[in-house]
């Protein structure tokens, strides 16, 4: 089964999402995709693995480390699914990355391996933007490069855990302006992005998130209207 | 906790390192050097997630095998919704003030976040009070004293940091909305100090508070 949490008539509503990607109500109406606004299914505090994927610590040219490299964003930088990211003005590289998320279901607390999956609600997609530009070597990767407003789209929905049964071995891909640009690796994750592309990642089983890149200046209009 | 400090100071835990000046001119030689290259241009945050959430008077684990180390600094609470203020306009979007204690293990590295010493459960404790905005005339010369089982082990001035509140909030708020109820924890200065199981740690800022915490041995799972 698929959950989300979607925006109706200025009211917010947990929904279940049927195949065709339409929501129902808990008062029983259903609603079109594009009918509803899409938010971030969860609005804990995210905690992200860096260089979990060897060949992308490879492409960074770093050497993998030897414990987790984890940081922390906050739920300001969230945003929902067919939702609208800022590109910085005068930066050089904007790039994607596309990812599974384990959503955590209730309180984990010296957990053993093979326990893990129980402490779990569900999985869902994000796309992790980075501002490259603003990367400095203090707690990198930093705030400003990764924890920035409405730049870490999630969603669009989180799936059952019962429902994706090998989380470990998920093909990843991401189309910009509809031609695939990465799968299953991490190839040319480096990629720049500019306003009005539209930018999809999709966690086979999981999800595919839609998110449009627009400029600084659209955003912060948009957002002192709303 | 308190009721008003719940409600007030609920949302995001921001912390700022080394925005001390006397913390940061410890490190500037080494900041030349790799893995740094540069010294930083733009405040260095981290996130102290709600596990590290701790109250006036709650115990504080230290982790089996670790050194634990207070943190005195003043917490700033948002009341306004701050995005892209400017200097000038940035004090009005304080609610008022807290004491917080920013617990850490020893940081011999500020390259990577620091997850693993900074976001143990309740190594973040604010209290007693929120104080409000008004009732602090001058938050750039405040003293902070740390007391060890009643002994005096730390002490520095705001008037040390590096960038003051308008300052972390006219950069802070150009990529990130700081909201209601978020904490901007301001900096701890140099010469933090090793605490151990039983030790009662206090800190007192002047005119905002004297919050304590007691130091346990966490017991092993």
């Amino acid at each position: 089964m698929k959950r989300a949490r979607i925006r109706f008539e200025g009211q917010i509503h947990a929904v279940q999402v049927d195949d065709d990607h339409s929501v129902r109500l808990s008062d029983g109406r259903r609603l079109a995709e594009d009918q509803v606004q899409w938010l971030p299914p969860a609005t804990g505090n995210m905690f992200a693995l860096g260089l979990n994927y060897a060949d992308h610590a490879a492409e960074l040219a770093f050497t993998p480390p030897t414990e987790p490299l984890a940081f922390i964003k906050s739920v300001g930088t969230y945003t929902g699914h067919r939702q609208v990211t800022w590109r910085p003005d005068n930066v050089a590289y904007m790039h994607y990355e596309c990812e599974l998320v384990a959503v955590i279901g209730k309180t984990a607390r010296n957990v053993k391996r093979a326990d893990a999956l129980d402490y779990l609600a569900g999985y869902t997609v994000c796309n992790d933007y980075a501002i490259r530009d603003y990367l400095e070597n203090y707690y990198r990767p930093n705030l400003r490069v990764k924890n920035r407003d409405a730049t870490t789209p999630v969603g669009p929905w989180i799936v059952d855990v019962a429902d994706v049964p090998d989380p470990g071995n998920l093909k990843l891909r991401t189309w910009i302006n509809g031609e695939l640009r990465q799968e299953g690796s991490t190839q040319d994750m480096i990629f720049d992005m500019v306003p009005g592309d539209e930018v999809v990642v999709e966690v086979e089983g999981v999800g595919r998130l839609v998110n449009r890149i627009v400029s600084e200046t659209e955003f912060f209009s948009v957002r002192k209207e709303a | 906790m308190s009721r008003t400090l719940h409600d007030v100071a609920s949302g995001t835990l921001f912390g700022v390192a080394l925005n001390y000046q006397g913390l940061l001119d410890q490190h500037l030689a080494a900041f030349e050097q790799a893995p740094y290259r540069k010294p930083p241009t733009k405040p260095v945050l981290f996130i102290k997630t709600p596990n590290t959430r701790n109250a006036h008077g709650g115990t504080v684990l230290q982790p089996a095998g670790e050194r634990l180390q207070p943190g005195p600094a003043l917490g700033v609470v948002i009341g306004q919704r701050a995005s892209r203020v400017s200097l000038d306009n940035a004090m009005a979007h304080v609610a008022g003030y807290v004491v917080v204690n920013e617990f850490s293990l020893p940081e011999d590295s500020y390259y990577r976040p620091a997850v693993k010493a900074k976001c143990r459960d309740g190594f973040c404790a604010l209290g007693p009070q929120v104080i409000a905005r008004d009732q602090v005339a001058n938050p750039n010369e405040l003293a902070l004293k740390l007391f060890v089982n009643g002994e005096l082990r730390q002490q520095n001035s705001t008037a040390r940091w590096v960038r003051d509140i308008p300052q972390l909030i006219a950069e802070i708020s150009e990529f990130m909305t700081l909201h209601p109820g978020d904490v901007l924890i301001t900096g701890t200065p140099e010469g933090r100090v090793d605490v151990q199981p039983g030790d009662r740690v206090e800190v007192e800022i002047t005119g905002v508070g004297r919050l304590l915490n007691i130091v346990q041995a966490e017991a092993l799972a």
